[in-house]
Parts: structure tokens; C-alpha cells; sequence
């Protein structure tokens, strides 16, 4: 291959990335709380190793990313550079783990390694004292490591193999506080609901292995672009691994398990459950976006709808929607995920493919920040709580760097100009108008509508208004020590363990003593910055098109020429931002406000308007609808059914086997071994006996008889002898 | 002289000897039944050198002859001790050995 | 068959009345009520016997059978009926329970032997002469026939020390 004798170390060895903190798991599971002699072998319990692998790997990502950049500079139609090595070969098919590393590769290993860096470091101080400290390193390397293995994966069996591994830690992570039972269902609903979608994952694998009969993504890739392949094995291959990213990415209807994995602590949200695991499942229809693109037809003459731009748009809408009833913070952004994920499923659906993941960069570093702000606001403020009614508010003095990166990285999110949401969100909606998916503009300019609307709302309830709470006491008083009495139930997720003394807090930033430790409140100040300024990097308004350039080779597809930016075609979503912002401040105000208004009670006294309270209070009902009835329909009569046959048909074989045994042992004893064994055995010692009997009388003991019979035998003998002879 | 007129008559000595053992009942009598059958053989034997021109068969009827001695000795010592141990010599009535 | 015979018709003559009473005496022996008769009979049998060896030219046996024979075995045999207390005169059955077994099983063997005797010497003719010699007889029992002489010795050594063990009262 050409890429192999131009390509640097960096990307010749960018397997490392992956492998090194997957050592790094196994040396914190077992070595993470060693002690020798008393002493403990790691002083922090395992996390230096966590964060030190992740920093190597970040630093590995970053040479890689460079002699990318380097590479492409320099070559026309670049290749990616692919390596493999089989573990494993069974009736000709090879089994293979390598990497396959082009511009989508790199764009992935860069973020995911240093998203992973800045949380791992937010989590030594937000974690400590925590009664499963090692483990949560040691389970958040892991993440780390399949998510890289899957970023990179040479082949759809190693990406399975990625996408497993991240799903088993979101499950070990949700449920890091098992002990209370909604941690531990949490858990198993994200795991469950996910393994639902992998059921297509793998059915849509198998599909491309049967057709394509391999599994490299290259050759999968190259399979669904050539012309003598059937279209409608594409179609159904596009589909299958399209549900699989449905459950992965929480699209509608398999988004319900993402707000429940809240439940986990603050750095696995901000990691798994916004940046880097969610959008696995976009990240995959961007790898495979040529089966996907000739599967669906995207881009087709005269298509306006197709599967992926639906799904996506629907999920923009309700997820949006159900933001605005939510009172817990983290749960508020959790929906936004799920809200933007759609957009990104919506990009790639209308063949946006370069500004859909162009927002996976973005999105990864704002909504990190914003989870991480969420943190640091309960780690410091509100006393463990997430509740904005309850233990927020009026916050924005006391916490001038959790405000300020809080207040930058919703800027990006709503998509204000000259924040990186802008340069990314915006091309989406763009490009939805301009390919002719007209229906999905309006979603994505109502979604954006909808964004910065409850993003106000919960900025309101945060930062804004009289302190309520926990908060409350935070503002006026110096001491955590005092909130402790007060305090009565801490908030369902983020329990940490009771402490009764004052836990060794980190030291806050010199210009901030208020707020949140520096471990805290650097890793926001970096991701701050990085929602400014990373849009930059493709910013369609300014003409830099460097990410276009270093990705495009990743795209497989020749896809439609996008429309040169103008300021007119971003109006519309300006005007929406505005709107959303005015209008949601106002009803705000009034609601939360101190003002006698009308609007207070609104949804208790309307009965239209509570009847749509509590309908998006209860989520559209689907939660109701999955579990109470469509597992309880299939569950209950299934398992009734498999007990009946469990009880009668097996059981009564069983037992039909167990009596007819017996039966028979029975028959064969009476008849068989009574009468006819026995009965030759009897018979025998009856016929010898009788033989006996008979012969016994010649041993009568008379010499006169034996004479007789000595003579009679020789005279029968002379006589036969005679007979014979003559 | 037919060489037949000698078999003939001790084959018919040799199996009045036979009845004789069958038939009798004191032990005395039966081995005078087998002496006739001794003698009957010798009658044989003594035939036949003359139809060999041998003395083989002299030899051995002297032998019989000599044998016949020796065994008739024991064999009435035995009758004797019997009769003193039972009071009888009647062999139905010397059954002991019947199995 | 007896009188088919030229120069010897009064060998024969002597032979048929000598084996008649050599017959008839063996018949005694096996039938007669009482022993001593038996023996007696068996006696004449003896001497019947010896008139026979004689028509054999065989003299030395015939002398021998009369000396050892008659002069010794019968005496025992007398001694015997003696000692063992038969009741002299009539007793009441000499005969054992099954003596007509006897009766086919003889005339069994003799119908056998007749038939073979008459197949297979036929008309053989004998003709006794008096090439014998005691001194050749001698001479055979002490030179091809000395071992079984020896062996014959022990066994009358065995059989009278045997009798004598037997025999005796203590």
C-alpha cells in the first residue's frame, strides 16, 4: 500500500492507543490497592496509573494526528493505513485485530483520548473518598481502551469486540453505587435496552459477511459501492446495523435507558453518556456510510425522507420536548444528548456526512463541559444534590469559573454564532435544506428553538434567582460542615459515602476561592475553551476547511457538494436562538420568579395544559409501554409457557422415561429373570439332579452288578466291533 | 482237529464263567466262576501255539496259571477277613460303597 | 463240523466227550444250590481242562494245571468254603437279585464270539504234535520271557504276604 512506506511511526503504531490503557486496566484491577509492608504500592490507589495511560495515549493520538495531517497535505487521494494481525483462523476465514487508521480514526482517537485525559483528571478530585475509588479507575480505563479499539478497528468483529467492551463498562459504571437498588435497575435497563439494538448490530455483521464474505471495513465498504452487489442485501444490512446504532446512540424508541444512566457518577456521564460512548452508534453509520448511503439511498434524486434523517429528527423533537419537565440537571442534559445525537443521525441521514461529524468533535467537548460544570456545581454547591428546584440557584457569583465555562459551553450548544455549535450544528440544518430534505430544516431549526429554551430554563434554575436548598446554604454560610446537619436526604444517584469528617478537598484556582477545586476547575476551563475555539478548525463563515480536508478521504461515497456559506442562510436558526432565548427567559422569570404571575400553576389549574404536564412527566409513556407491556407481555407468557413445558412435557418425559423403566425392570424381573433365567437355571440343577437320580442307581455298590455291566458293555462292544468289521 | 472246536468250546466255558459272576451271590462263588473263565482262556492259548508252531502261548497259559494261584490266595484272605468283619458273605448284602 | 476230520476222528471223539463234560461242569459251577457241589464240579472242569492241554500237546501245562491248579487252588477254595461257613447241603438261593441279567449279556458275548470264532478261522485244521519240549519250554520262560518270570515271582511273594496280612487274627 502506498500509505505504508510514507506513513510515520505515530500511525504505524497507533494500535498502542488502545493497548495501553487496557494493560493499564489490568495492572489497576490487580495491583490498584496492593500494599507492601504496610505501605500501599500506589499512593492514589490506582488512578495515577488510570491517568497516566490515558496521557500517553493522548500524547500517542496527538503524533498520530500530526503526521496525519502531514500525510494528507501531501497526497491526493489518501489511504488509510491499515494493518492486521490474526488471532484466529477457522475454515478459511480469518479473524483479525488491527488498526485501519484514516481521518475519521484520528478525528475519534484524539477526542476520545483527550476527553478521557481531562474527566480522568476532574475524577481524582470529584471521586476521592468514594467507596469503590480503584474500581472506577480501573472501570473508566477499560471504557477508554474498547472505545479506542473500536475507534480504530481494522474489522467489524473487532469493532463488536469495542462496542461490547463500552457497553459492559456503562453497566459496571451506572451501577457503580449498586447498593441502592435504582443505581443497580438503571444499569441493567441501559445494558438490556442496548443489547436489543446489538441483536441488529449483529444480524446486519452477518448480513455483510454472507454478501461481502469478509469482514474488513474496507472490504465491507467496497462491497456496498460496487455495482454488481444486489441492492436490497445493502438495504437490509443498512438497516440491521442501523438498529444497533439506535439502541447505542439512543434514538427513538430505544433512547429511554440514556436518562436513566444518569444515575451513574458525573464523570461517567460526562465521558460515556454525552461525548464518547453515545455516539458509537453514529460513529459506526459514518465508518459503514457507504452501505448505509447505497442502502438507504440518501442523497437519491427525489428522496426526502429516508430511515436515519427520520429516526434522527423524530429523536431531535421528543427528547427536546421531555428537557423542559425535568428537575434534576444532569437529566435536563442527559435529553440534550439524546437531542443532539439526533442531529448528528439526521446529518448522516441527509448526507451531511463531514458537518455530522464535525459535530460529534464539537459536541463532545460543550456537552462534557456542561456535565462537568453539572458536577462541580454538586460536588461544591449543592451538597451532592442534582436537584435544580430544590438545592439550586443564584449560584453565578459564588461559582465564577463553573458559571463561566457553563455559560460558554451553552453558547455552543444553542448554536450561537462564533461558538463551535455554530460551525457545526448550523451546516447540518444547512445541508438539510440544501439536499432537498426540506421537512428536516424545520426540525432542526424547531430542535435549535427548543434548545436554547430549556437550556435557559436550567441555566435560570442553576445560577439564577433566590438560592433554595442546599445552595442556599452554601451562599451564606463559608462551611460545608454546617449543611451536614440540615441536610436530610441526599439525592437518589450520586450518594457518596457518609462523611463524617470534612473530606481533604482539593484547593480551588487562586481567582476563584469559591469554587470548585483546580482538578475541578481546569479540565472546565479547557473544555471551555475548546467549545470556542475548536469550531475554527472547519468554520464554513471564515472559509477554513481544514477538518474537510483531513476527513473527506473517510467517506467512501461521493456525496453532493455542499452550498457555500452565506450569513442569509443562517439567519433562520438565529432568529431561533433569539426567540427561544427571549421567550424562555420571560416565562422563567415568571414561573421562578418572586412575582405574583398568572403563569404559576399554570399546568395544575389547566387541565389541557397539566394532562401535557404529565404526559411528558411520564416520558410519552413509553417507559410504561416497554416494560409494563411489552415485557410483561412477552416475559409472563413466555415464562408460563416454559414452565408448563418445563412441568408437563419435559417433566413428563422424564418421568414417563423413570416409569417405563421401571415398568419394564418389573416385567423383565417377573418374566424374564423369575421365569426364564431362573427357570433354566433351576432347570439345570433339576435336569442334573435327575440325571443323578437316574444314574445313580448303577453305583449300587454290588460287585455282581458292576460285573454285569463290565461284561454287558464288552459284549455290546464285541458285538459293534463285530458289525462293523463285517 | 479243527482249531475251532478248541475256541468254541472255551468261548462257551468263557461265558458260563461270565453268568457265573454275574449271577452268583457268595463271594466264593463268583471267583470260582472266574477261575472257569481263567481256564477257558487257557484253553485258547494253548490252541493257538499249535496253529503258530509257538511256544508263546505255553508260556503264558503258565503264567495264568501261576497268576490264577496268587490271586485266588488274596482274594479268599479278603472273603475271609469280610466274612469275620460282617458275618457274611453274601454280596447284596455288601452294598457300602453305593453312591 | 466235528466229524469233518479224516486221520483224526478219535482225537476228535475224546475231544467232543471231554468238552461235554467240561460243559456240563462248568454249568454246575454256576447253577448248583450247594457249594461244595460247585466246587467239586469246578474240579472236574479242572481236569477236563488238563485232558484237553493233553489233546494240545502241550503235556508240561496239562501236569502243571493238574498240580497247581487243581492240587493247590481248589484246596484253597475248599479252605475258603470252610472258613467262611457256607452251610453244607442246600442253601436257600445262591443267586443274587439280578442273576437273569446274566443270561443275555452271556449269550450276548457268546452269540458274538461264535459268530466271529466261525467267520474267522473257518475250517483251520490242527494238527498237535509233540514238537513241544519241556526243555524248550524252560528255555523260553528263562530267556526271552525271564522278566515277566521275575514279576510273576513278586507277585507270588506280594500275594502270600499279602494273604498272610490279610488273614491273620491279631
Amino acid at each position: 500500500m502506498l500509505a505504508e512506506e510514507t506513513a510515520g511511526w505515530f500511525l504505524e503504531h497507533a494500535w498502542l492507543i488502545p493497548l495501553i490503557p487496557g494493560i493499564a486496566f489490568a495492572v489497576i484491577i490487580l495491583f490498584g490497592k496492593r500494599e507492601i509492608g504496610g505501605r500501599r504500592v500506589f499512593p492514589l490507589a490506582g488512578a495515577e496509573i488510570g491517568v497516566a495511560s490515558m496521557v500517553i495515549g493522548l500524547v500517542l493520538a496527538i503524533g498520530t494526528t500530526y503526521q496525519w495531517i502531514h500525510y494528507v497535505r501531501g497526497v491526493e487521494d489518501p489511504e488509510p493505513v491499515i494493518k492486521s494481525w490474526t488471532w484466529w483462523q477457522s475454515g478459511g476465514v480469518k479473524f483479525g485485530l488491527g488498526e485501519h487508521i484514516d481521518g475519521l480514526a484520528v478525528a475519534m482517537l484524539l477526542l476520545v483520548t483527550f476527553i478521557s485525559t481531562l474527566v480522568q483528571i476532574y475524577s481524582l478530585e470529584y471521586v476521592r473518598g468514594d467507596r469503590r475509588f480503584t474500581h472506577f479507575f480501573a472501570s473508566i480505563t477499560l471504557f477508554s481502551a474498547g472505545m479506542l479499539t473500536m475507534v480504530l478497528a481494522e474489522n467489524m468483529v473487532q469493532l463488536i469486540l469495542g462496542w461490547e467492551i463500552m457497553g459492559l463498562c456503562s453497566f459496571l459504571l451506572i451501577g457503580h453505587w449498586w447498593e441502592e437498588e435504582p443505581n443497580s435497575r438503571a444499569a441493567l435497563k441501559a445494558f438490556l435496552t442496548v443489547r436489543v439494538g446489538d441483536v441488529g448490530l449483529l444480524v446486519g455483521t452477518a448480513i455483510m459477511f454472507g454478501a461481502a464474505g469478509t469482514f474488513t471495513i474496507r472490504g465491507v465498504n467496497e462491497w456496498a459501492v460496487d455495482p454488481s452487489t444486489g441492492h436490497t442485501v445493502v438495504l437490509w444490512a443498512a438497516i440491521a446495523l442501523f438498529i444497533g446504532c439506535i439502541g447505542k446512540s439512543g434514538q427513538f424508541p430505544l433512547h429511554t435507558w440514556l436518562p436513566d444512566a444518569m444515575a451513574g457518577p458525573t464523570p461517567v456521564s460526562s465521558l460515556l453518556h454525552s461525548s464518547t460512548m453515545v455516539v458509537a452508534g453514529v460513529f459506526l453509520v459514518a465508518r459503514l456510510y457507504p452501505v448505509f448511503h447505497t442502502g438507504l439511498m440518501i442523497n437519491a434524486a427525489g428522496q426526502h425522507f429516508n430511515l436515519i434523517a427520520v429516526i434522527g429528527g423524530i429523536t431531535i423533537v421528543i427528547a427536546a420536548g421531555l428537557a423542559f419537565v425535568q428537575n434534576d440537571i444532569k437529566k435536563v442534559l442527559a435529553y440534550s444528548t439524546v437531542s443532539q445525537l439526533g442531529y448528528m443521525m439526521m446529518g448522516l441521514g441527509v448526507g451531511a456526512w463531514v458537518p455530522a461529524v464535525f459535530h460529534i468533535f464539537t459536541h463532545a467537548f460543550f456537552k462534557c463541559c456542561l456535565f462537568l460544570c453539572a458536577g462541580s456545581v454538586s460536588h461544591t454547591a449543592s451538597h451532592h444534590s442534582f436537584d435544580m428546584k430544590k438545592d439550586m440557584g443564584g449560584l453565578a457569583r459564588k461559582l465564577p469559573v463553573t458559571f463561566g465555562t457553563w455559560m460558554v459551553a451553552t453558547a455552543a450548544l444553542c448554536g450561537l454564532p462564533l461558538f463551535s455549535g455554530f460551525f457545526s450544528k448550523d451546516e447540518i440544518i444547512d445541508s438539510a435544506g440544501h439536499f432537498h430534505y426540506g421537512v428536516f430544516l424545520v426540525i432542526g431549526l424547531v430542535g435549535a428553538f427548543m434548545t436554547t429554551a430549556y437550556m435557559t430554563r436550567a441555566t435560570y434554575l442553576t445560577f439564577f434567582g433566590e438560592p433554595r436548598g442546599a445552595a442556599a446554604h452554601f451562599v451564606h454560610d463559608d462551611h460545608h460542615a454546617v449543611a451536614h446537619d440540615t441536610h436530610d436526604a441526599h439525592a437518589a444517584h450520586d450518594a457518596h459515602d457518609a462523611h463524617d469528617a470534612e473530606p481533604v478537598h482539593g484547593k480551588p484556582l487562586p481567582f476563584a476561592p469559591t469554587d470548585s477545586p483546580w482538578l475541578i476547575t481546569v479540565p472546565l476551563l479547557i473544555l471551555g475553551f475548546c467549545s470556542i475555539f475548536s469550531g475554527y478548525i472547519n468554520a464554513a463563515a471564515f472559509k477554513t476547511h481544514y477538518f474537510d480536508r483531513w476527513i473527506e478521504s473517510s467517506i467512501g461515497v461521493g456525496l453532493p457538494e455542499a452550498e457555500a456559506f452565506k450569513w442569509v442562510n443562517a439567519l433562520p436558526s438565529i432568529i431561533m436562538i433569539a426567540a427561544g432565548f427571549t421567550i424562555s427567559l420571560a416565562i422563567c422569570l415568571k414561573i421562578f420568579g418572586t412575582a405574583d404571575s398568572k403563569l404559576k400553576g399554570l399546568t395544575a389549574r389547566n387541565p389541557v395544559l397539566g394532562g401535557g404536564y404529565q404526559f411528558l412527566v411520564n416520558k410519552y409513556y413509553l417507559d410504561y409501554l416497554y416494560e409494563k407491556v411489552i415485557v410483561h407481555a412477552i416475559a409472563h407468557p413466555i415464562a408460563a409457557a416454559a414452565y408448563w413445558v418445563n412441568q408437563n412435557v419435559l417433566d413428563g418425559v422424564v418421568n414417563a422415561v423413570g416409569i417405563g423403566g421401571r415398568k419394564t425392570g418389573d416385567w423383565v424381573y417377573k418374566n424374564v429373570d423369575q421365569r426364564v433365567v431362573d427357570g433354566a437355571v433351576n432347570g439345570s440343577g433339576t435336569v442334573a439332579r435327575g440325571t443323578g437320580g437316574v444314574l445313580q442307581p448303577v453305583q449300587s455298590g454290588k460287585v455282581s452288578m458292576y460285573g454285569a455291566l463290565l461284561f454287558g458293555a464288552a459284549a455290546v462292544g464285541a458285538l459293534v466291533l463285530v458289525l462293523v468289521n463285517s | 482237529m479243527l482249531l475251532n472246536e478248541f475256541l468254541l468250546l472255551g468261548a462257551v466255558l468263557f461265558c458260563i464263567g461270565v453268568y457265573g459272576v454275574i449271577a452268583r451271590k457268595n463271594a466264593v462263588m463268583v471267583l470260582m466262576s472266574i477261575e472257569v473263565i481263567l481256564n477257558s482262556v487257557n484253553i485258547n492259548l494253548l490252541a493257538f501255539t499249535q496253529v503258530h508252531n509257538n511256544l508263546d502261548g505255553n508260556v503264558f497259559a503258565l503264567y495264568i496259571i501261576a497268576v490264577a494261584a496268587a490271586e485266588v490266595g488274596v482274594g479268599l484272605a479278603m472273603v475271609l477277613l469280610i466274612y469275620r468283619n460282617r458275618k457274611s458273605i453274601s454280596l447284596d448284602e455288601l452294598s457300602e460303597m453305593k453312591g | 463240523m466235528l466229524a469233518a476230520s479224516d486221520l483224526d476222528v478219535a482225537q476228535n471223539i475224546a475231544f467232543g466227550v471231554i468238552a461235554l463234560i467240561m460243559v456240563v461242569s462248568a454249568i454246575n459251577v454256576v447253577r448248583s444250590r450247594n457249594v461244595v457241589h460247585a466246587a467239586l464240579s469246578l474240579v472236574a472242569l479242572m481236569a477236563g481242562a488238563a485232558a484237553q492241554y493233553l489233546l494240545l500237546a502241550a503235556e508240561f501245562v496239562a501236569v502243571t494245571q493238574v498240580l497247581v491248579y487243581i492240587g493247590a487252588v481248589m484246596i484253597l477254595f475248599l479252605f475258603g468254603v470252610m472258613l467262611t461257613r457256607a452251610r453244607v447241603g442246600r442253601e436257600t438261593d445262591l443267586n443274587n437279585k439280578n442273576w437273569a441279567v446274566g443270561i443275555p449279556v452271556a449269550l450276548l458275548m457268546l452269540g458274538a464270539m461264535v459268530y466271529v470264532l466261525l467267520k474267522g478261522f473257518g475250517d483251520d485244521r490242527l494238527h498237535p504234535t509233540s514238537q513241544v519240549s519241556t526243555a524248550e519250554l524252560s528255555d523260553s520262560i528263562f530267556k526271552p520271557f525271564l522278566l515277566p518270570f521275575w514279576a510273576l515271582s513278586f507277585v507270588l511273594l506280594a500275594a502270600v504276604i499279602g494273604a498272610i496280612v490279610l488273614a491273620r487274627k491279631d
